[in-house]
């Protein structure tokens, strides 16, 4: 016999709210497989503007998929996927490819892990956020300079070495390299995916500083991926933490450093503090 | 007892045009699908022909799918008549089709050419057949063909204009040379194949009709009269053709045109017209012949 | 008299630790209401829960039972159960934390730190360091430190730091955990002015103080906890 018995979670969506909060981002009922294996159960996720969320868990938790597919990258078998920008009223996952990709690029900013998979590592890392300008229709070289120039020092790259290949470049540069890709063109939703996971811890935490800063300074909707409760808990406002495909908790990240409610997130603070 | 020949229709050495009719029927369906998607990549059965992959097949099956008798056909190899593959295309075209062959742009109907768009301004009723190497232009930047379809499919040509970003930072400059990657109608960047800068303003809203043909990489494409071929330029660093318009052709004295250079013992060069029939019939009409010669694209090397 | 800035009504907190099966009691039944410009100390031995009460109020605790009304400009609001969002929102506009302990964060300035949350409220840069710099110069933080990173400074500063950052905007609500912990007797008497300052604008405030002394003419209730059980209100 249990003395206490486990929290069942599952978000009040229709919980009373001040009026003027807004979500950026909403989506709901994601189920995902990939075969046999549930890869997400009935996930909902919203965010609202300005806010960091932070979604912990385990790998194999389904927290990189449901980025993917915030990143339009991939579908679910099942769920609805709105974001607050004009001109984007239906289920996003409803959208043709085209739209979808266009969608991505004018409005949803990424960084990956491995800056293999965000950046073209033998061009120019100006080259690099250059693109991502000429996709948006800027045909004017110089503005592709002075604009390339300004998101690289938004990121705290050194613009001395701009046209450098990343490449040639240490992994906390790379990152920087892939963020000031990721927020050129001012998205309304950025997506971190284990952005400092790999890197020196002194380079992780000057990599998390500006993120810190781009958050403070821009107001910017970020939502971040890690395996690593130290990275989300200087980050996130809010913290989601899943396990195998489900939301097991939500809440304020000092609610869930502090005081957290589930058995998995228990041992899961536990094992970190 | 009946002779064998008696039984069979009468044989023929070969098909007219050389290519079987059903590889031309192919070929016609093709080049119209073509010329309906202009600057879109059309694939088609590249057949054999008695000559080598990537010495000009593609274009030499467009050409004789075009032919008939009332053809006249010139061939020009980097503006050059005479060159052997010229001169043995030309005789093959006329052998298998008994068209007539010109080395004068302002007769021809159809012209087949490598490297080189003639300069004397061509006709409605004058079609030019191109032979490209390769005729994606996406493939410096990605080699999966199904990947490159689908950036084409999505006018996602970012990668293209980064490159063009990636050479201006090197280098100050735009470097490409030849191929260099065009906006056909606002909507498919094509490859105008390996025709210099110089040719491809030549190229937009032009009079006649231009086919673009692969025979190693199995595809053809088209610029149909009177549609529009931007090359791929920043708005603020001007497109530019290559810096020939102040130089003199040592042979007929011509000037402002595209010309070959030619070292000289010394160390030092002169220049040639490169497009060579153009020269001919200018020395000719020097010598005092009844030629005549064809407005040109560009007057005093500014394209006019 | 105005409506109540907060009115909790059998408020309950315990901590399910599931690892070991264990629940752990730490208050139930807690009830008070505080108007504008009223100062609640929170008395009790230590380890009582007065700062988990705090907290609680705060919502890094979950509530386990009761209401925690809130007089937001919106309408009343339960933060025991409003939504994580609008207890952020809350948070940056009207409730107030202080405790002994600053976040600092690497590579930003001490007048930054303390200038963000007027940053946030909306104030053009200038104005908001010019106020950052009125209130590090008030708490008695050296001119030449300003510029400087707190992630190295003493305990001390660190604490000034953070005390300028939670009081510079005046909130509706401040919770105090023992804010004059490690405090010199300037600072300390800085704090108490700029408390008093704020209670004279409205601001109402619930604090755990070591030396009650201090604020004694702050204060116009008191709440004692005891083990198990919340005493009652004096007034």
């Amino acid at each position: 016999m249990s003395l206490i018995e486990a929290p069942s979670f599952k978000r009040d969506l229709d919980a009373p709210k001040l009026n003027r909060t807004q979500p950026i981002l909403t989506m709901h009922g994601i189920s995902h497989r990939f075969g046999d294996v549930r890869a997400l159960q009935d996930v909902d996720v919203t965010v609202y503007a300005g806010e960091v969320l932070g979604i912990v868990g385990e790998s194999g938790s389904g927290k990189s998929t449901l980025l993917r597919m915030m990143n339009l990258e991939e579908k679910p078998d099942q769920g609805d996927y709105r974001l607050a920008i004009p001109g984007a009223t239906a289920n996003l996952f409803a959208l043709d490819r085209f739209a979808r990709r266009m969608l991505r690029a004018r409005h949803i900013g990424i960084v990956y892990q491995n800056p293999h998979l965000g950046l073209l590592m033998r061009n120019s890392s100006s080259g690099n956020v250059a693109e991502r300008l000429l996709i948006s229709g800027e045909r004017r070289f110089s503005a592709l300079r002075s604009r390339g120039r300004q998101a690289l020092d938004a990121s705290e790259f050194p613009t001395e070495r701009m046209d450098a290949p990343p490449i040639e470049l240490s992994g906390g540069m790379q990152q920087r390299v892939q963020l000031a890709k990721a927020i050129a063109l001012e998205p309304a939703l950025l997506l971190l995916d284990e952005p400092t996971t790999g890197l020196d811890v002194s380079v992780q935490a000057l990599v998390l500083d500006t993120l810190k800063r781009l958050q403070r300074e821009r107001a910017i909707t970020m939502v971040l991926v890690s395996h690593d409760l130290g990275v989300i808990r200087t980050m996130a406002d809010r913290v989601m933490v899943m396990r195998k495909g489900r939301v097991v908790e939500e809440g304020l990240a000092d609610q869930i450093f502090q005081d957290p409610q589930h058995p998995y997130t228990q041992s899961l603070v536990h094992a970190k503090l | 007892m009946k002779k064998l020949s008696q039984l069979t229709l009468p044989s023929q050495l070969m098909s007219y045009g050389f290519l079987d009719p059903s590889a031309k029927r192919e070929l016609r369906r093709k080049l119209l699908k073509a010329i309906a998607i202009p600057g879109c990549q059309i694939p088609y059965a590249s057949r054999e022909v008695p000559m080598a992959r990537g010495w000009g097949t593609g274009g030499l099956q467009v050409t004789l799918t075009l032919l008939n008798s009332s053809s006249v056909v010139k061939v020009i190899d980097q503006g050059a008549d005479d060159g052997v593959n010229a001169a043995s295309i030309r005789r093959f075209l006329a052998k298998v089709s008994g068209a007539r062959e010109t080395t004068d742009t302002c007769k021809a109907t159809i012209i087949q050419s490598r490297h080189r768009v003639p300069e004397e301004i061509m006709r409605e009723d004058q079609i030019l057949v191109l032979q490209v190497p390769e005729p994606e232009p996406l493939r410096p930047v990605e080699h999966h063909i199904s990947a490159a379809r689908q950036m084409h499919a999505d006018a996602n040509y970012a990668r293209l204009w980064l490159i063009l970003y990636e050479q201006m930072v090197r280098t100050g400059r735009i470097m490409q040379a030849t191929e260099y990657p065009s906006l056909v109608n606002g909507r498919y960047v094509m490859s105008p194949s390996p025709i210099p800068r110089w040719d491809v303003p030549k190229l937009h809203m032009a009079r006649h009709l231009t086919l673009l043909s692969a025979g190693r990489e199995k595809r053809l494409y088209a610029v149909p009269p009177f549609t529009r071929v931007e090359p791929l330029a920043f708005s603020d660093v001007p497109y530019r053709v290559e810096d020939h318009a102040h130089l003199t052709c040592s042979r007929s004295g011509l000037k402002g045109f595209f010309m070959n250079e030619i070292p000289k013992d010394d160390g030092g060069s002169h220049f040639e017209l490169s497009d060579s029939g153009f020269c001919e019939k200018t020395l000719r009409r020097a010598a005092g012949e009844d030629v005549s010669i064809g407005a040109t694209w560009y007057r005093n090397g500014v394209m006019s | 008299m105005s409506d109540p800035v907060l009115e909790v009504e059998n408020l309950a907190k315990h901590f399910d630790i599931h690892h070991l099966q264990q629940r752990v009691f730490a208050f139930s039944g807690v009830g008070f209401r505080l108007f504008p410009g009223q100062f609640l100390l929170l008395r009790g031995s230590n380890g009582v829960g007065k700062s988990t009460l705090l907290r609680t109020l705060y919502r890094s605790y979950v509530p386990k039972g009761g209401h925690i009304w809130f007089d937001a400009a919106e309408g009343r609001i339960d933060l025991a159960t409003a939504a994580d969002v609008d207890v952020a929102a809350l948070r940056r506009r009207d409730i107030g934390f202080v405790t002994q302990f600053l976040i600092a964060r690497p590579r930003v300035a001490a007048e930054e730190l303390v200038a963000e949350p007027l940053r946030l409220a909306g104030w053009p840069k200038a104005q908001a360091l010019d106020e950052a710099h009125r209130w590090l110069d008030e708490f008695g933080v050296k001119r030449e430190l300003w510029r400087a990173y707190p992630t190295t400074f003493s305990g001390g500063e660190q604490q000034k730091i953070n005390l300028a950052r939670a009081l510079v905007l005046p909130q509706r609500l401040l919770l105090l955990d023992e804010p004059t912990a490690s405090l010199d007797a300037g600072a300390r008497r800085a704090l108490i002015r700029r408390l008093g300052a704020l209670k004279l604008q409205g601001v109402a405030m619930i604090g755990v103080f070591h030396h009650k002394e201090d604020i004694a003419e702050l204060i116009d209730m008191e709440l004692t906890l005891t083990v198990k059980e919340m005493a009652d209100v004096a007034e």
